[in-house]
């Protein structure tokens, strides 16, 4: 693709050292350990992972809102690190953020409206009146917010309509990319549906490029294009969704995908589920070489020393694991066999 | 047809404060039979949580007061018994497991002792028998080295050893009906997995039956043999997983199941159901309480309530669309069933 990336990472890295005691060890949870991918601009991607995996982390590296301990990240290609004072505030314009609890993330003391509009007064934008009230009410029209919410606090609503203020919010200065960390999660799957339906909606009318964070790979599927799966602090699988459903290359990808239960007692009854054993291991002391070796049933005796890097097994898709692409595999029945052998 | 272990009747669970009263469960009727699964499945505030409380009396009375209703386990109404009666059910023949494997354990206790206590409650081991118990316990949940981490503290396991420990509790004394409460809700899908897998493995060996309450319908479609869909605080619909998958009568449970989005299918749109669930608090309200967001709601629907019409094959559904196909009612529900007016 020619067009330049809205949001680029490299490399990056956040480690957080602690001690135990004053005169203890020092201790390196690695939460962010060398990820690297590109966002175009429109594009949702997601990024998928267990607790712990990083995910969250990475999207406050993004947003600038931690210091990278390595590597770099770009927005419209100009490095975020580097910025400071006004360029910092005029790129944080472009890229806005929704928060997974509608709960917490909403200022209980302030009106939905001053919630809204407290992004104009910041950034000194729409000081016109007319010009804000025009704004806002196409927002609130946009977000399926009724005016009669404009005067009322957070707490007189449910999650759903809260998530929909927090979402208004996050669209008042017209970002070019929204971060936005598990928004569905907090929602019961009536109400999720409908703000699923509104992002989707969202990013056609306003042309919004989407790092979706999450852990639920159905919801993922829906609304993005392309995917990163993250296992402690590493991306080790990316593709575009269609690929990744259809042809994990990686064996995490590959549990995680059949863990995942499906709203149909006619499958979930047939199909024969891979069970990972174990939990995932401490990111204070990360296994060696691949990471994942310890739950992995393809493992080789080469995946407890050597790390291996993401490869490009076709054009787009790259996966971090020498093993699994060569596998003759992906028959039902092949499935079965190999998920029976893991019982064993 | 075996008979039920438990059966819920007309169960209707009010919170009374002086300002209002909320009607968290309003009429709840099911069977649950050996060996089975029961799915309860509802949204938030639909008042399935709080019916699982009201079987084992863990409900804090007042504010919670039980205005009517029978919960039979084995044919004895647990609403009756006296507070001695129901300790000795309760733990025992009935156990529980909560979704937060976090706040449920005792911070300040060793895992082994929690488990211990409850068969030297029930089954008058001695501790040094109780502690062999409990270490075989945690050996069936599959939790690795049992001997060693038998001593150790809640915080010491993971959240998925935690609901494993909480498990190996409640399975301490073989109950028959084990009651299951967002099991899986806090953990994450590869421990999910384990855990329901776990869960159906039990239930085999122990012949268990399992009230599943839960708002994920992925985990419906795998572990529930029969399911109730519950909606502010009402039974909307009852009938077998197959049933209810293939073909739902409830237009609330045909919206429920649109709007799941599926990791085998990419839809352009979620149908939604528009709207909110109702505030149950607000006094109550005419008619059916899914009108408002109801696409197919006809004009006696927001005046009359519709009572429970019991349909083909044992199903049951609260929508007066079913009410042509109703058969005559069954004379189980007939004298107990809350919703007939």
């Amino acid at each position: 693709m020619s067009a330049t990336p809205i949001l680029e990472v490299s490399g990056l890295k956040k480690h957080y050292s602690s001690r135990a005691g004053l005169f203890g060890d020092k201790t390196t949870v690695k939460a962010v350990d060398g990820v690297s991918f590109s966002v175009m601009p429109q594009e949702s991607f997601a990024v998928v992972g267990e607790s712990g995996c990083g995910k969250t982390t990475l999207g406050k590296l993004v947003l600038a809102l931690e210091k990278p301990t390595e590597g770099r990240v770009l927005f419209d290609g100009a490095d975020t690190a580097a910025m400071s004072g006004a360029d910092l505030k005029r790129m944080r314009s472009q890229m806005q953020v929704i928060f997974q609890d509608p709960y917490s993330s909403l200022n209980p003391r302030m009106t939905v409206e001053d919630i809204i509009c407290e992004p104009w007064i910041i950034h000194g934008m729409h000081q016109e009146p007319a010009v804000r009230a025009a704004k806002l009410a196409k927002l609130l029209d946009d977000c399926g917010i009724a005016k009669s919410f404009l005067n009322r606090h957070p707490h007189e609503f449910s999650g759903g309509q809260r998530q929909r203020v927090g979402i208004a919010r996050a669209l008042a200065l017209d970002p070019r990319l929204v971060v936005a960390d598990e928004p569905v999660s907090a929602l019961d799957v009536s109400i999720q549906a409908q703000i699923l339906n509104l992002l989707k909606d969202l990013q056609k009318e306003r042309k919004l490029a989407y790092l979706f964070i999450s852990h639920d790979f159905s919801v993922v599927r829906h609304l993005c294009t392309r995917i990163a799966v993250m296992y402690l602090g590493r991306v080790v699988e990316t593709a575009d969704s269609e690929t990744l459903f259809n042809d994990p290359q990686h064996p995490y990808t590959e549990a995680l995908l059949s863990a995942v239960p499906v709203p149909d007692p006619s499958i979930e009854k047939r199909r024969k589920r891979i069970l990972l054993t174990g939990d995932v291991p401490s990111p204070l002391k990360p296994p060696s070489g691949c990471r994942f070796h310890p739950r992995c049933r393809y493992l080789k005796d080469a995946c407890r020393t050597d790390d291996p890097a993401l490869a490009e097994s076709r054009p787009g898709h790259f996966a971090a694991c020498p093993v699994l692409p060569f596998k003759d595999k992906r028959s039902d029945a092949a499935l079965v066999a190999l998920s029976n052998d893991a019982r064993k | 047809m075996p008979e039920p272990v438990l059966s819920v009747r007309g169960l209707r669970t009010h919170f009374v404060t002086p300002e209002r009263t909320v009607k968290a469960v309003d009429g709840l009727s099911y069977d649950l039979f050996p060996g089975k699964t029961l799915a309860v499945v509802g949204e938030s505030g639909s008042g399935k949580s709080v019916h699982a409380l009201s079987i084992l009396g863990l409900l804090p009375m007042p504010p919670a007061k039980i205005v009517a209703g029978e919960i039979l386990f084995r044919g004895k109404d647990l609403l009756k018994m006296k507070t001695e009666e129901l300790r000795a059910v309760r733990g025992d023949r009935v156990a529980m497991i909560f979704q937060e494997p976090m706040t449920s354990l005792n911070p300040v206790m060793r895992v082994g002792e929690q488990i211990a206590e409850t068969v030297i409650l029930h089954q008058g081991k001695t501790r040094e028998a109780a502690r062999a118990k409990a270490i075989d316990l945690l050996k069936k949940v599959g939790i690795p080295h049992p001997e060693e981490r038998v001593d150790d503290f809640p915080h010491q396991f993971s959240g998925g050893m935690r609901q494993r420990a909480m498990i190996a509790i409640a399975l301490s004394c073989e109950p028959d009906v084990l009651i299951a409460d967002e099991p899986t809700t806090a953990l994450d899908v590869t421990i999910q997995a384990q855990i329901l897998e776990l869960m159906k493995d039990l239930q085999r060996e122990y012949k268990m039956a399992i009230v599943l309450i839960t708002h994920n319908i992925g985990v419906v479609a795998e572990m529930a043999d029969d399911v109730v869909v519950m909606y502010a605080g009402r039974p909307v619909e009852t009938a077998s997983v197959g049933e209810l998958f293939k073909d739902p009568k409830h237009p609330y449970t045909r919206g429920l199941l649109a709007s799941v989005p599926s990791i085998y299918e990419r839809k352009e749109r979620l149908e939604a159901i528009p709207g909110q669930p109702p505030d149950l608090g607000a006094g109550s309200v005419a008619g059916c309480p899914f009108t408002a967001r109801c696409a197919v709601a006809l004009e006696r629907c927001g005046a009359d309530d519709p009572p429970q019409f019991h349909l083909k094959g044992g199903r049951m559904s609260n929508c007066w669309k079913c009410e042509g196909e109703s058969e005559e009612r069954s004379h189980r529900f007939a004298d107990a069933s809350g919703s007939a007016k």
